[in-house]
């Protein structure tokens, strides 16, 4: 843990200040560039800015070297003010290879920098990537600034000394470039000089060898005047507080840590690995001194049903999975919402049906969430909305399971599974206690389908406690007693008791709240990672005096209780979401209410432009 | 003040194993025999009732726990072992017990059966064994003989059975044994063996359903045929069956034969050792089974101790606990690094 002030930027003379900045670095999937472009991220975060990330790696763990499908990239938006997405179009794109260059120009913005390994261009190179003619010769490339150097040369030439081999010399070209960008945002590179030092202490020749390569990768700017002019963009005035950067899946896991601490339960985690959510169980299978138990089960199956099986023992079950998994876990679902027992299954979703587009971000699995099982089996949703947002749903999704004794689904995506922000640190003494459902003491009075008069949760018994023995399952039950029974008045007394449960969740979640005006002609309505584009769109056309507000529910099931009154106060409400138009079919079906809709499924989040767009024909203003 | 001297709780007995509970398996279902055996073995066991958690998946034999007043769940179709290992790993201390089926545990839940067995977690499982689908009234299972003739399978099966012994051999469960419905006295004690032992154990259980598959094991357990056709393995003796108790097994060229010998059993005879870790021969006699000319083996062939997974895992929480202290979540919230904005 360490902690510094904001780090004073190093102005060079002819800086220049600019107020925010894009750049994506791109690479084979061997190249380094998650490293290169996190390591921009933390020092940029530590110097103050505002930082949003979008790393986008292929499905394939090594994909053949130099190929198309082998890119992987690293975006990220660095700022002197309040940032929401990870940014549309890069101003900078540094491309390791052809294949790199192929896959990612068309994005950057017109006269764009563009920083090319010329070293990685030659023939066989350019054919992998399927050029016949090298990009870099076709003036394809003239409406961009672009710096083509040889990178795997020099990077060579600064390790020399060390003695290391060719190829762990090669791999250190990402630092080289590294160097380049810290020069051009006169960034510091003492972060990651202290990053490499714990990294590669072990190996001193490594360490040497990345090191050196950072510092040239700077010494060639200085000396070369490379770059024109280099750039500063300030700190950005943030809230006061401490801050660390933190990606979704690893604020998720730290929100379900903090929730069963608050409510005094062990977790146990039951899991399958599956991409995008494998990283919470590394996480919490690392959180042992906590007495967190994470389960690898033998598949998506056994991970909800050993968490179910600990949630009878009295533990929080909690399962983390994505779409495909959530499939499997449809008939363990159904049995948790009859047992009722608490519950939290994350589904970080990515794009679908099926094995779908694994590393690909879609937030289309909220109708599954919703209805997906057999029968009448309502569950609370809720959904993050930023990065650091896991944490407080997570915190939440374990609160409402032990408070109503239910399953909750929480919805994040692959986006902000593996995006980033500055998480302002929260304080756990201003979070809700949370209450856990015990029995009364006297096992001679206890029924364990009894319910408590507010929220109509059932009392927690566990294995252990004399005097309570029970029995519970899949089959219908009496209420009160929950004896197995047939008798079909019962059935819909359950049946409507079940529904009943859930909806009074809302009583004890937060009333919709709208960011712009309570009321106007336009309002755009989000979930889930939605949340970052609609906000910097809406911020925008608000700024242009467009009478529009963003509510972003994160509360899906039930609704906040004031959802219908605060769609009501304007003429027209649009969803865009990554999906067919799911939340807009709830929507519409819940309050009989015209609903535009703006869908994207391209596996990639929306932009604001994109956004920006509909909103402005929605208001029938042609495009700024 | 004095202190009253506090009388143990009175011993417990089989009626405190009874729940209100109507019982509804078919008259004459092999199910209450094994209902019994269990009810009569656990207040023997010195283990307090609260302790004990009964998990089943779906079928007739898993209606089980609603008969057992312990705590218990009935879960869903083949899931009991996979839910049974969150119940150990969360409180090892309780004492845990499967409840299942062949078509339950070897067919939709195979897959939870074989890693619940692998992972050596501390489950007591019973699969009832009645080589028919019986709650659906009749299809085939992966039991059921070659050629079987149900309503699934008008013509025959054309496949081959599951040994649900080389199964769980196979899976490396560390106690594996197997007993008859109406072999009461040699069931109790195989449970409780079962129930002494700390890891995963499999009881297949041989339960003749009188409506779908009746007889379905009288070659072997009928009265007039079972001391002949039936061997019951008992450690540290030599494999003898037979009326007259003149039948010996002995193993030559890695396949067992029946002897047969007048007056002191031959020394060659195969002398049964539950505690072998290799599984070879357990192999061997668990197949023997399978053949017409052979007898069925009953009893415990394999009974081998070994750290359980619930016991590793918690030794992991505990050593964590010791090196780094307990888990403090606002320290967690601030690892890595953070930056003061002011």
């Amino acid at each position: 843990m360490a902690s510094t002030d904001v780090e004073k930027p190093i102005h060079r003379d002819n800086a220049k200040t600019i107020e925010s900045v894009v750049i994506r670095f791109t690479g084979d999937s061997g190249d380094g560039m998650q490293l290169t472009g996190t390591q921009f991220t933390s020092t940029s975060a530590l110097a103050g800015n505002d930082v949003a990330t979008l790393p986008d790696y292929p499905a394939e763990i090594r994909a053949p070297a130099g190929s198309l499908p082998g890119v992987s990239g690293f975006q990220l938006h660095f700022a002197s003010h309040d940032i929401f997405t990870p940014g549309d179009r890069p101003d900078v794109l540094v491309a390791m290879n052809p294949a790199a260059l192929k896959t990612n120009i068309s994005d950057l913005r017109p006269n764009g920098l563009l920083v090319v390994n010329s070293d990685a261009f030659q023939k066989r190179d350019l054919e992998k990537a399927g050029y016949t003619v090298s990009p870099l010769e076709d003036h394809s490339l003239d409406g961009y600034r672009v710096v083509a150097l040889d990178l795997t040369r020099l990077t060579r030439r600064a390790v020399e000394e060390t003695g290391i081999d060719t190829k762990s010399a090669d791999r250190c070209k990402n630092l080289f470039a590294l160097g380049m960008m810290y020069w051009l945002y006169n960034r510091s590179s003492e972060p990651t000089e202290t990053y490499l030092k714990s990294k590669f202490g072990k190996n001193p020749t490594l360490l040497e060898a990345n090191l050196l390569a950072l510092k040239a990768g700077w010494a060639y700017c200085e000396a070369t005047e490379l770059f024109h002019e280099s750039y500063v963009v300030p700190a950005a005035v943030v809230a006061p507080g401490q801050y660390r950067n933190i990606s979704g899946n690893s604020a998720l896991a730290l929100g379900l840590v903090a929730g069963a601490q608050k409510a005094g339960l062990q977790l146990f985690l039951g899991s399958y690995p599956i991409t995008p959510a494998s990283d919470i169980l590394h996480e919490l299978a690392g959180f042992k001194n906590f007495g967190v138990i994470a389960f690898q089960a033998e598949d998506e199956i056994a991970a909800i049903g050993a968490a179910l099986g600990a949630a009878f023992t009295g533990a929080l079950g909690v399962c983390s999975t994505s779409g495909p998994g959530m499939a499997l876990k449809t008939e363990a679902l159904g049995l948790a919402t009859m047992v009722e027992l608490p519950l939290v299954i994350c589904n970080i979703q990515r794009g679908g049906p099926s094995t779908g587009l694994p590393t690909k971000t879609e937030q289309a699995d909220l109708l599954q969430a919703m209805f997906g099982r057999n029968s009448e089996a309502p569950i609370p949703i809720i959904a993050a909305a930023t990065p650091g947002d896991c944490f407080q749903i997570g915190y939440e999704a374990v609160r409402i399971a032990v408070e109503h004794m239910t399953p909750v689904i929480l919805l994040s995506d692959g986006y902000l599974a593996n995006g980033s922000e500055p998480w302002l640190l929260p304080d756990l003494d201003n979070f809700r206690a949370i209450r856990v459902q015990r029995p009364d003491a006297d096992p001679a009075t206890f029924q364990p389908y009894a319910r408590n008069a507010e929220t109509l949760a059932r009392p927690w018994a566990v294995p252990g406690q004399s005097g309570f023995e029970h029995r519970i399952g899949g089959l219908e039950k009496q209420d009160v007693t929950g004896n197995v029974n047939y008798d079909p008045i019962n059935h819909a007394h359950m049946v409507h008791t079940r529904a009943e449960k859930v909806a009074r969740v809302a009583a004890s979640i937060p009333r919709q709240e709208v960011s712009g005006d309570p009321e106007g002609q336009l309002l755009v309505v989000g979930w889930g990672s939605t949340h970052g584009a609609i906000q910097g769109a809406v911020q925008k056309a608000r700024a242009e005096g467009l009478s529009v507000s963003h509510a972003h529910i994160r509360y899906l099931n039930p609704f906040p209780s004031n959802l219908e009154d605060v769609l009501r106060r304007y003429d027209r409400v649009l969803v865009p979401e990554l999906n067919m138009g799911q939340l807009a079919m709830l929507l519409r079906s819940r309050f009989l209410l015209p609903i535009e809709v703006l869908n994207k499924v391209q596996g990639k989040p929306f932009t604001e432009p994109e956004i920006r767009a509909s909103i402005d024909a929605l208001l029938q203003r042609s495009p700024a | 003040m004095s202190t009253a001297i506090q009388n143990p709780p009175p011993p417990l007995t089989k009626k405190d194993f009874a729940t209100d509970q109507e019982v509804r398996w078919c008259p004459g279902c092999g199910d209450y025999a094994i209902l019994n055996a269990v009810q009569t073995v656990f207040p023997n066991l010195g283990i307090p009732r609260e302790k004990f958690v009964i998990v089943s998946g779906i079928g007739c034999s898993s209606r089980f726990p609603y008969y057992m007043n312990t705590f218990g769940f009935h879960t869903i179709h083949g899931r009991a072992p996979a839910v049974a290992t969150g119940v150990k790993l969360t409180n090892p201390e309780l004492s845990v017990w499967v409840v299942t089926g062949d078509g339950d545990g070897l067919s939709i839940g195979g897959n939870h059966l074989i890693h619940a067995m692998r992972r050596n977690v501390d489950l007591k499982v019973l699969l009832f064994n009645n080589r028919i689908y019986g709650l659906t009234k009749g299809q085939a299972s992966p039991t059921s003989e070659l050629g079987k003739k149900t309503k699934s399978s008008p013509f025959g099966t054309a496949e081959q059975p599951f040994n649900p012994l080389s199964v769980a051999l196979g899976a490396g469960a560390r106690f594996v044994a197997r007993s008859v419905d109406i072999f009461a006295p040699h069931l109790r004690s195989v449970l409780e063996a079962a129930a002494k032992h700390r890891g995963s154990a499999f009881i297949e259980i041989f339960q003749n359903c009188n409506i779908f598959n009746d007889h379905a094991f009288d070659p072997w357990t009928e009265k007039a045929v079972r001391d002949d056709r039936v061997v019951t393995l008992e450690h540290g003796k030599p494999l003898i069956f037979g009326k007259e108790r003149n039948l010996g097994i002995r193993v030559t060229d890695f396949r067992p034969e029946v002897v047969r010998f007048e007056g002191e059993p031959p020394k060659d005879l195969l002398v049964w050792d539950e505690t072998r870790t290799d599984t070879t021969l357990a192999h061997m006699i668990a197949q023997m089974g399978d053949r017409a000319d052979m007898p069925m083996p009953v009893g415990i062939l394999r009974n081998v101790q070994e750290e359980t997974f619930e016991s590793r895992v918690h030794a992991q929480l505990r050593d964590a606990v010791a090196r780094q202290g307990p888990g403090d979540i606002a320290k967690l919230i601030r690892a890595g690094e953070i930056w003061d904005v002011k």
